[in-house]
């Protein structure tokens, strides 16, 4: 017999209801299979790969690893919630310029690893921007052009910061 | 309801006396990974995010100690004072998972969980680590290698919720070395801490028993033959007196030849390092 829940979140700035949720779901599921934001991945559902990082209190936490009812009450950002209006950041521009995406599974978690290793560190040095998405698997680009994208928005943001 | 929040730790003891069965939840680093794959059904949660005292953590210099709140994240343990106070601490802190992992696990879960694996426990052992538990009516305090009893399991009573725990600090050397098949986002096939007081060494041992292992037996013929006399060959030794002290099994992750190899190499290299400095 499972008890069911009924809470609130706060995703993107907007309270959003969750009625008759079991409370064994992770905030990933509730975020795709309940509120219709299927931005975030799931793939691992053990914390491996990253593609479903949100943050949550600005935190950068794998969403499939957050049980989604103990998540009332924090603020939640999702990919969705980058750019309200649609259009690209400068960290998802970066990516389709230097053709960081490929099969594109885990490009939502990795922009948002990146928009947050990027507000915390405005420059970041190799080893720093590795550890930083360590945490994030992609298996087709080998990483390269992930970087390089990461190199280019340091770069745009330094010059137009100066 | 089954999922409570409680803000102070008052209503969480309370909330886990009435509902003995609940399944305590800091990051849930964890606990997620067992609910998503279907292992366990959790009923009725306590989710210890928002007690104050659990996100704390001070240095006490004058008494020679650290105490760190159960919910303090490793990230907040990586850098900064808490990382220059305990180096060990840091160093198994930066090995746990990877970054989004790092950010909500925490000490209180890793004890909690009491996994041989555990990144952090090894430290604690090292470190004569002091464990707080706090139920409804009593608090006690013990320490870590009365804590860990077995594979999983702890000495926490159903009704106690693990409050943080008291490091003391040493005076000499310290550090931690991880073997596992990657860098990043990997459990340990074997785990060593190492650290140095009062001229003193004490080592650890992680995934190489049922519990942590204090290698005791080592400890006592590194400290009769002295840090001072320590060479490479010396070095060698202990790693192999080291090796002789774990009790490995072959799993998934390794086999225990493998560990025991792995351990005792762990070992030579923290105690050159150690006394490098």
């Amino acid at each position: 017999m499972r008890e069911l829940e009924h809470y609130t979140l706060t995703i993107n700035g907007e309270e959003r209801q969750v009625a008759d949720a079991w409370i064994g779901e992770s905030l990933l599921y509730v975020l795709r299979e309940r509120l219709g934001l299927p931005g975030s991945k799931g793939a691992c559902e053990q914390g491996e790969c990253g593609s479903c990082t949100v943050y949550v209190d600005n935190a950068a936490v794998c969403s499939c690893l957050v049980m989604a009812a103990t998540a009332v009450g924090t603020q939640i950002a999702t990919v969705e919630g980058l750019n309200k209006d649609g259009s690209l950041t400068d960290v998802q521009q970066a990516f389709v310029t230097e053709g960081a995406v490929q099969c594109g599974f885990c490009t939502p978690g990795l922009v948002m690893a990146v928009h947050h290793l990027l507000d915390h560190n405005h420059s970041p040095n190799e080893q720093e921007i590795k550890e930083a998405l360590s945490g994030n698997i992609c298996r087709c680009t080998g990483y390269g052009r992930i970087f390089a994208a990461v190199d280019s928005v340091i770069s745009v943001r330094k010059s137009t910061s100066s | 309801m089954p999922v409570f929040i409680p803000s102070s730790l008052t209503d969480a003891t309370r909330l886990l006396s009435n509902n003995p069965t609940a399944h305590l939840v800091t990051g849930g680093t964890d606990l997620m990974v067992e609910v998503n794959f279907n292992h366990r059904h959790p009923e009725t949660v306590i989710s210890l995010r928002k007690i104050p005292e659990f996100q704390h953590w001070n240095i006490d210099n004058k008494s020679g100690v650290v105490h760190i709140g159960s919910s303090v994240s490793y990230a907040t343990m990586e850098h900064g004072e808490l990382a220059q106070a305990l180096p060990a601490l840091a160093e198994a802190a930066r090995t746990v998972g990877s970054p989004q992992i790092r950010a909500t696990g925490s000490l209180g879960g890793n004890l909690g969980t009491c996994s041989p694996a555990g990144d952090s426990l090894p430290v604690l052992s090292a470190l004569n680590a002091i464990v707080h538990l706090q139920s409804e009516t009593t608090s006690r305090s013990v320490p870590f290698a009365e804590f860990m009893v077995g594979p999983k399991r702890n000495s926490r009573l159903p009704n106690e919720i693990i409050s943080g725990v008291t490091i003391p600090l040493t005076n000499g050397w310290q550090g931690y070395a991880k073997v596992g098949v990657r860098n990043a986002m990997v459990i340990s096939v074997a785990s060593v801490c190492l650290a140095i007081h009062d001229g003193n060494v004490r080592v650890a041992l992680g995934s190489v028993g049922p519990t942590i292992i204090r290698a005791s037996e080592s400890e006592e013929w590194i400290n009769s033959v002295g840090l001072e006399n320590v060479t490479p060959s010396v070095a060698q030794e202990f790693g192999e007196r080291v090796r002789a002290e774990s009790r490995p099994i072959d799993d998934h992750r390794s086999t225990a030849e493998y560990r025991r190899h792995a351990v005792g190499v762990l070992a030579t290299r923290l105690l050159l390092r150690g006394v490098q400095k």
